[in-house]
């Protein structure tokens, strides 16, 4: 049985760094509320900070959407643009565009796709310029050690 | 160790002194980055954050990761805002006049060593 248990959606905006941060607290709390498992929380909480980051430094605005079933989480998160220009080196660790002003805030260390795909299962992402990025990952909630 | 302990030997600023219990949280170890995304990373659980940032988004970094306490080196003051927000989400600020390089060796010294130096 694959019964969705848990569903949230946030929207992220835009250069928001006033708030950046409070949506994957809120969906870490609701993890917690929910009874997942400790280290997929940590996981999931981990994923959804630099997704949300990626929208907010580099995006026109988009959604943060997490679902839990029985087996496992699935984060999706969806911008409407402008795309990643090299897709590949954006996976590198180091690899950032990030304005001067964000890396003085310690943004734009490089890290974060390395960091999702470091914490998913399953990592996908899509993404062109001109069109928007669109990413799922998946934390499997059993059988953690096969994917150590 | 008590947090306690470190800021009384250490002679830590206190930014965050509402939060309840914040003497009693056990500190083993601690992570110096000033890169947001490194900390996510690597810092364990518990661990004492030391850095520079003072911005508002090292609450929620701190708070994502379980940080035990940031410490924020260099005489830097955190603004009113990154304040409230740590005291509403229970994340401890402490401060330093000294340098990350020397808090940090006196730290190490004290949770290995048991004194500062």
């Amino acid at each position: 049985m694959d019964e969705q248990k848990l569903r949230l959606v946030y929207r992220v905006k835009p250069m928001d760094l006033a708030s950046a941060g409070s949506v994957s607290s809120q969906i870490k709390v609701e993890l917690q509320r929910s009874g997942i498992e400790d280290d997929v929380v940590r996981r999931v909480g981990i994923i959804c900070f630099e997704a949300e980051m990626n929208m907010i430094l580099y995006s026109v605005g988009g959604k943060l959407k997490v679902e839990v079933n029985s087996d496992k989480v699935e984060i999706f998160a969806e911008d409407e643009g402008p795309g990643i220009e090299d897709l590949n080196a954006a996976m590198e660790p180091g690899f950032s565009t990030a304005p001067p002003w964000a890396q003085d805030y310690g943004f734009g260390a490089g890290m974060g796709f390395p960091n999702m795909k470091l914490n998913s299962d399953v990592l996908e992402v899509d993404s062109k310029p001109g069109t928007g990025t669109k990413i799922r990952s998946v934390v499997y909630r059993r059988n953690t050690d096969e994917t150590c | 160790m008590k947090l306690a302990e470190i800021i009384g030997t250490l002679n830590l600023r206190i930014f965050t002194p509402g939060i309840v219990g914040f003497e009693d949280v056990e500190i083993k170890g601690g992570y110096v980055s000033d890169l947001l995304s490194d900390v996510i990373a690597s810092l364990a659980k518990g661990d004492i954050w030391i850095t520079i940032q003072k911005h508002f988004n090292i609450v929620a970094v701190a708070k994502l990761k379980d940080a035990g306490a940031i410490l924020i080196t260099k005489g830097f003051e955190p603004d009113k805002n990154t304040i409230d927000k740590a005291n509403e989400e229970g994340v401890i600020l402490l401060g330093t006049e000294l340098g990350t390089f020397e808090i940090t060796g006196k730290l190490y010294n004290l949770l290995k060593y048991g004194e500062s130096k």
